[in-house]
């Protein structure tokens, strides 16, 4: 914000507090000046204590659950059955879950992502850009309910003609409309990236008498590679929390596998299946939705600060 | 020096490149044509089941006899009581950031807390709402317990677009304002929030059609399946569009099926609706102020 | 004047002679404004041509034109004939990035790549045209061109260092390596010292003076110092045309125009 400060120091003065909004001497602030800055500066906080509640309201009731299940169970087991009588606690099967969807939706998200993202950045005219991005944009933005049932009653049905062995619920329908879901969150942000690019770099490169598409994979693409990589973790953890696509159309049965054909449970889906049914509060069965949520949010924390890490590097290194 | 003129002939057709538009192209295409392929499909499965008895209905075991109007006022509930909650609280934080934090540590530690929470999935918002707003403040599975769970989720977005807003207010014009012997404040409600309105807008849209759409944090804070009553105030309990079009694609009979599909042209309709209604408004802004 | 068609097989003696680079009534637009209004205008082999003018004037886009930058920018159009040797180079059948090999350029900031190093640098240029280089080979290219451009010394034991880590003058220089290394017969410059401090420009300028025994060199300045220091042949550009072309002796002190003197005597600019 070094825009608003004056160029010219003795003018500040002559101004005094009145000319820099953001200046520290506050001598004469009166009472409700004082007011109104608290009050907004609580409304900031407000961020502050929705994480502090998200993380008190998860560990609390994980150590719960984790006073009655060990960890060497929970990450040692294979079974996950907390609803029947023989209970197992193992996430393996959770994760397997999360972890197939996620990327089957991944190999989606990237290869289309990208090749939107270079040909929006790099070939297309500035109208269709203008155009193209937005309508892309709208794919993330439709509710996940509407994504659940086109997988159930479209796509499944469709990829059943092609492989009949597909079950009704399974990976590979709910991780392919993921995929699309996430598709602009890849290209969006590594359109940025790309388009952060210097001209001049590609100028420096066709100077030399490299050819477009050398150029582009040579030059363009290296330069704007961290904020490549960032849109693609953020697209994972986007995919790793999505619940409503894996709840409607992966189906609702832990399973530690890596077959896409089958019925499995994500992380999430596990979450809503607890929350539809009549668990009591206090039971280990109601306390397990929040060790999976523990797991859940510790995965995506990862990955978002990994990923803005990466957007760091490309806003302040690569774009000289 | 040789100069042999002839080299700088083409080679080729430049066929890799014209290649490479193409798949793009196509890569663009695809998506974009599975959206129109689901919307239109979603179309012809509803269009037989949409009628106004089916707006102003109650739920009931027979698909045919079922209707979305506790849904509905539902979602309507959520939606109004998330604006009332997330604007006021996303705008104020903004402000904060911009116009008082500066570079504060603590602004950092705000923002770097604001990005984190745009990353939470919206399940763990209902696992939040449930430990704290259902069980810890004893809200209950009410529909202010739901709609502040949506505003927590929605806050980072209305704070996001709001910053992005303020930002284009030049600095020269707070000057000019200050110099007038405007206060902080002054300068804040006078100047710059009318000029960042639009933009306050657009944050309000998106964060509207976040929260009209989101299921799973409202599953886990608990909005009823089944409801043949309206909520009256803000402690009754509630259920919304997405729940319902949960509830019926759950169901395995067709005609369920069916009435997924009308639900949700209801649930795209009503977002639409809104979005075009916030647009209007702050297009309507826009040529005030610009 | 006639341009003798491209033969097939041309003379040395008759090459040395015959202007290398010919623009004729050589027109560009951006979108709907004409920058260059026809332009004619020869380019003499190993020489170094400095185009002058105020800015605004064309001469950027001009020799812009000369390797075909020109019509990577969206909207940008051009009309006329430019030749290298006699041929067309936009004709049908001519691939730009060939003709780029051949007439390089040097921009006005200094650009090198961020994500390689000072030898990556250097050989960027053989490795974008997917032309396979041995590493003994390499390392001979690397060293005559960071030699070529009085850059080897002070960087010949940091050749693994990023390209971006050096001043602005050594990148500046930096990138002539770059594109001496392609081994071009042109090189366009585009204000190449504007970016730089004074002693930074006097070492690029005298690199012009060693360049231009084996390279054409067509230098863009706003500088006329400049243009008076470095170069054999002036042009000066007004408002997107020719006003006058001749030795750089004659146009600072007897321009035939009227403009150019006023121009050169600060009358604006």
């Amino acid at each position: 914000m070094a825009d608003l400060t004056l160029p010219d120091p003795v003018t500040r003065h002559d101004t005094g507090h009145a000319s820099r909004p953001r200046h520290r001497t506050r001598s004469v602030t009166p009472l409700g000046e004082k007011l109104i800055e608290w009050t907004l500066l609580a409304c900031g906080l407000v961020s502050i204590f929705t994480t502090l509640g998200i993380l008190a309201v998860l560990l609390v009731e994980a150590v719960g659950f984790f006073d009655e299940v060990s960890l060497a169970d929970f990450f040692g087991d294979t079974q996950w059955t907390p609803l029947f009588a023989d209970k197992h606690f193992g996430i393996w099967p959770l994760i397997s879950g999360t972890f197939l969807t996620t990327a089957i939706a991944t190999l989606v998200a990237v290869p289309f992502g990208l090749l939107a993202a270079i040909y929006l950045s790099e070939f297309a005219p500035a109208r269709a850009r203008r155009i193209l991005k937005p309508a892309l944009e709208v794919l993330a933005g439709v509710p996940t309910i509407v994504y659940g049932y086109f997988a159930l009653v479209v796509v499944t049905p469709l990829l059943q003609q092609v492989f009949p062995g597909l079950a009704g619920f399974n990976a590979l329908s709910a991780g392919l409309v993921m995929g699309i879901m996430i598709i602009p969150m890849v290209s969006s942000l590594s359109e940025d990236a790309l388009h952060a690019v210097p001209m001049s770099l590609r100028e420096a490169s066709w100077g030399l008498g490299a050819a477009r598409l050398t150029t582009i994979f040579k030059v363009v693409l290296p330069a704007a590679m961290s904020g490549i990589v960032a849109s693609i973790i953020l697209a994972v953890s986007r995919a790793i929390g999505e619940t409503m696509i894996v709840a409607i159309a992966a189906g609702q049965q832990p399973r530690l596998t890596l077959d896409p054909s089958v019925p499995v449970e994500t992380m999430t889906s596990y979450i809503v299946q607890v929350s539809m049914g009549d668990t009591p509060t206090g039971t280990i069965e109601y306390r397990t939705i929040f060790a999976v949520g523990v797991t859940l949010f510790a995965m995506t924390l990862v990955m978002n600060v990994l990923s803005r890490r990466f957007v760091k590097r490309f806003r302040y290194g690569g774009t000289r | 020096m040789s100069t042999s003129s002839v080299d700088i002939k083409r080679r080729g057709r430049n066929l890799g490149e014209r290649a490479f538009i193409a798949l793009s192209l196509v890569a663009i295409a695809i998506p974009l044509l599975i959206l129109v392929g689901l919307v239109a499909n979603t179309l012809v499965d509803a269009l037989g089941r949409i009628d106004w008895d089916f707006l102003v209905g109650y739920p009931s075991r027979r698909a045919s006899a079922a209707g979305i109007f506790p849904a509905l006022i539902g979602s309507l509930w959520l939606i109004g009581l998330t604006a009332l909650i997330a604007l006021p609280l996303g705008v104020g934080a903004a402000l904060w950031l911009e116009e008082y934090g500066g570079k504060s540590r603590l602004a950092g530690f705000i923002e770097v807390n604001i990005a984190n929470l745009a990353g939470v999935p919206s399940i763990i918002y209902g696992l939040l709402g449930l430990g704290l707003f259902v069980r810890f403040l004893d809200l209950g599975r009410s529909v202010l317990a739901g709609a502040l769970t949506l505003s927590l989720l929605v806050m980072p977005i209305v704070i996001m677009a709001t910053r992005e807003a303020l930002r284009t207010v030049p600095g020269h014009l707070r000057e000019a304002a200050a110099a007038l012997g405007a206060t902080r404040w002054q300068v804040i409600r006078q100047v710059v929030l009318p000029m960042a309105l639009p933009g306050v807008l657009t944050g309000a849209i998106l964060a509207i059609s976040r929260a009209i759409g989101e299921t799973a944090p409202l599953i886990v804070v608990g909005a009823l399946t089944y409801m043949t009553f309206l909520p009256a105030d803000p402690g009754d309990p509630f259920t919304a569009l997405p729940i319902q079009i949960y509830n019926w694609v759950s169901r395995p009979q067709e005609a369920f099926l069916v009435n997924a599909a009308a639900g949700i042209m209801v649930l795209l309709v009503t977002m639409l609706t809104l979005n075009s209604v916030a647009v209007l408004l702050r297009n309507r802004l826009q040529r005030r102020t610009r | 004047m006639t341009v003798a068609p491209p033969a097939p097989s041309v003379a040395p003696s008759a090459a040395e002679t015959r202007p290398k680079l010919v623009s004729r009534q050589l027109e560009a637009w951006f979108g709907d404004n004409r920058v260059l209004k026809g332009v004619d205008m020869e380019v003499p082999a190993r020489r170094v041509t400095a185009i002058i003018g105020p800015s605004g004037c064309g001469k950027s886009t001009y020799i812009r034109c000369l390797n075909r930058m020109h019509e990577m920018v969206p909207g940008a159009r051009m009309a006329g004939r430019i030749e290298l040797d006699g041929v067309d180079v936009y004709g049908p059948d001519v691939d730009p990035v060939l003709l780029r090999r051949k007439v390089g350029m040097v921009f006005q900031k200094p650009n090198p790549f961020p994500t390689m190093s000072i030898r990556d640098n250097v050989l960027a240029g053989l490795r974008l045209s997917r032309r396979k280089v041995a590493k003994t080979e390499a390392e001979a290219i690397v060293e005559k061109a960071l030699r070529g451009a009085a850059l080897w010394d002070e960087v010949k034991d940091q050749l693994k260092k990023p390209g971006t880590d050096l001043s602005g003058g050594q990148q500046q220089r930096l990138c002539i390596a770059r594109s001496i290394a392609v081994e071009p017969e042109v090189l366009l410059m585009d204000e190449p010292a504007s970016a730089l401090d004074p002693i930074a420009t006097a070492r690029i300028e005298d690199l012009l003076h060693e360049l231009k025994e084996r390279y054409t060199i067509v230098i863009v300045t706003h500088n006329m110092q400049q243009a008076a220091r470095v170069s054999d042949q002036t042009a000066f550009f007004l408002s997107g045309e020719l006003v006058e072309m001749a030795d750089t002796n004659t146009i600072f002190t007897s321009p035939g125009d009227r403009r150019t003197e006023d121009y050169i005597t600060g009358k604006f600019g």
